[in-house]
């Protein structure tokens, strides 16, 4: 069999593995939903202000919550198959339509990140690499063990008052400034302006991350057999380091890009909440005040699924990167 | 133990963080000593800078201090640091220990789950179920004991996946000792150093979590803690920057101290992987 079917095999493998994760992480949403206090039906009596326990019991005939729980939990799958995630009752609104609307804002603050933190992640580990046991390296690793410990949160407001209170540099939130009306490029230039503390913000824990372990790469590398064998060939060091070393170094950081998504998720909830960006993140925080778990479970599922979807296209870019790969 | 701390005091950052951590465990013993009012108790100060008033790091919008806010904050962090961490062990080392040992269907199955759990963004679920459950310090300790214990399972069999086949515990199964003691009482005991090095990394984290969680409002509202204050702090940063920057830099401390505890048991307990990177 040649390689790229071999590698379409793979795909279908791995997308048959993706199915009972997500199958199970949308069972245990169902049943966090009927742990939580009170249902849909009390929400909205709640909110109606006053409801007789007949008509709620109505109510809840007509949603099909009077129904055994295995029923159920049938409905909710087949719901969640056809992307029905319910309603939120603080937006009036279907789930899944919220949250495609607050889907790009959040992609954006991601994908800056991430460019950030691993382009940035990758010069300083090899910096570190190159300079090892230095002054410069031993700097590099002390601005990590910071950065490990540093709250994503805390970050944020200290640069809120660094960057924007006392020195008027960026603005302190939101997404892009409305008011003002920019079109084409002057809203893009506007919305970049507004991106730059939420980016830098989320991607200093992962610039330390990826510097850590570019630099060990780098290390791992500098030990191999063909190392010696370019020295023997007399090649530069120079030309050791950037054409061998580096690029088998790159390998190991590419596939932890993707395996951090999870947590970048996680972060993303915390940064737009001090900055105020529109996403998904923001959105959860909505939720918590309203004590709309329809939405937040709806965004937790959303989060869980992009999960699973970005290992996989990982797990497929590191195949095509790295031929020794068995994709069996 | 004269030998361990040998090894452990080799790493001078090690000791440093010990020290720093010990002043931190110091300041929430006797935070009811220095200060015994409630630290919810407002004043008639409110937002006097670090040293006005009498208050050592200011107060904040409704004069509470912020200096006592931080030594009783202390306590909360690491005690739900601690208990959510030991709780994530224990179901770590029973999940770990059982795959590992018994192979086969147990382990797919155990694994699958631990799977699942290790997919989900695990901030993402530790606000989702304590928002489920309500705010309160057990529920923020669940919420973080069941984000963590996953890490733990996976170390946990690998070592039991190493060590079964060894000739010690033939040896036990010779002398007819049932499965569960041959788990917990010969095998687990081999593997403790890297689990006591994970469940130090562990506490940090938690701390983290826990600070994270409060400065979303899934704090218990009861319990003061430093997540709480920068959250409350947060529509005063034009005026008052201290209320935010102190419990930061807390929590900062702390958790720093803790991971350079860790790193420094890690060279202690495993002299083999210490020329690693």
């Amino acid at each position: 069999m040649n390689r790229s079917s071999k590698i379409l095999r793979y795909v279908a493998k791995r997308l048959i593995q993706g199915i009972p994760i997500i199958l199970a992480i949308v069972v245990m949403n169902f049943f966090l939903l009927n742990l939580a206090e009170g249902d849909a039906v009390d929400v909205l009596a709640g909110e109606a202000g006053s409801a007789t326990p007949e008509y709620m019991e109505e109510m809840r005939k007509k949603f099909g919550l009077d129904k055994p729980l295995p029923v159920q939990l049938a409905v909710y799958l087949k719901n969640v198959v056809q992307l029905d995630l319910g309603r939120s009752h603080r937006h009036d609104m279907p789930v899944t339509e919220l949250i495609v609307d607050r889907l790009w804002p959040t992609l954006l603050l991601m994908t800056s990140t991430i460019m950030l933190a691993v382009g940035f992640g990758i010069l300083l580990g090899l910096f570190a690499a190159i300079n090892l046991n230095t002054w410069k390296d031993a700097m590099i690793s002390v601005f990590a063990l910071i950065t490990y410990a540093t709250p994503l949160f805390w970050v944020g407001l200290m640069m809120i008052i660094l960057f924007s209170i006392k020195n008027d540099w960026f603005p302190t939130s939101g997404m892009e400034n409305s008011a003002a009306f920019y079109e084409g490029f002057d809203r893009v230039k506007d919305i970049a302006h507004h991106l730059v503390l939420p980016t830098i913000t989320l991607s200093l824990f992962y610039l330390a991350l990826y510097t850590r372990m570019m630099r060990a790469s780098m290390l791992e590398q500098y030990g191999q057999d063909y190392v010696i064998t370019a020295r023997a060939k007399g090649l530069t060091e120079r030309r050791i380091t950037f054409v061998h070393v580096l690029r088998n170094a790159l390998l190991p950081v590419v596939t932890m890009a993707g395996v951090q998504v999870g947590a970048l998720i996680g972060g993303s909830v915390i940064v737009e909440s001090v900055f105020a960006w529109p996403g998904l993140g923001m959105l959860a925080f909505e939720s918590l005040f309203a004590r709309d778990l329809n939405l937040l479970l709806g965004i937790f599922l959303l989060s869980s699924v992009l999960v699973v979807a970005v290992n996989l296209v990982v797990d497929i870019i590191y195949c095509f990167l790295d031929p020794r790969i068995e994709v069996n | 133990m004269n030998s361990f701390w040998n090894r452990f005091s080799r790493n001078k950052s090690a000791v440093l963080g010990l020290f720093i951590l010990g002043l931190v465990v110091f300041m929430a013993s006797i935070a009811g000593l220095i200060y015994p009012d409630d630290p919810f108790l407002y004043s008639r100060f409110p937002l006097s800078g670090p040293g006005v008033n009498g208050f050592l790091l200011g107060s904040d919008s409704i004069g509470r201090d912020v200096a006592s806010g931080i030594a009783h904050g202390a306590k909360t962090s690491l005690l739900i640091g601690l208990i959510a961490t030991l709780a994530a062990v224990f179901i770590g080392v029973i999940f770990g220990a059982f795959a590992g040992y018994y192979g086969g269907l147990v382990d797919d199955v155990l694994m699958r789950i631990t799977e699942v759990f290790q997919t989900i963004p695990s901030f993402v679920f530790a606000i989702l179920l304590v928002a489920i459950m309500k705010p309160s310090i057990e529920s923020v300790v669940i919420a973080i004991t069941v984000v963590s214990w996953p890490a733990v399972a996976r170390l946990v069999r690998g070592e039991f996946l190493a060590l079964k086949n060894r000739e010690f515990v033939q040896a036990c199964h010779t002398l007819g000792m049932g499965d569960v003691r041959i788990m917990m009482a010969e095998i687990l005991p081999n593997c403790l150093s890297p689990i006591i090095v994970i469940g130090s990394l562990m506490v940090a984290t938690a701390i983290l979590i826990e600070s994270g969680l409060a400065f979303l409002g899934l704090g218990d509202p009861n319990v003061m803690s430093w997540g709480f204050q920068i959250s409350d702090g947060r529509s005063m940063l034009r005026v008052a920057w201290w209320i935010c920057t102190f419990p930061g830099i807390a929590i900062l401390i702390t958790v720093l101290a803790i991971n350079l505890v860790g790193e420094g048991l890690n060279d202690a307990l495993n002299p083999r992987l210490r020329e690693r990177n």
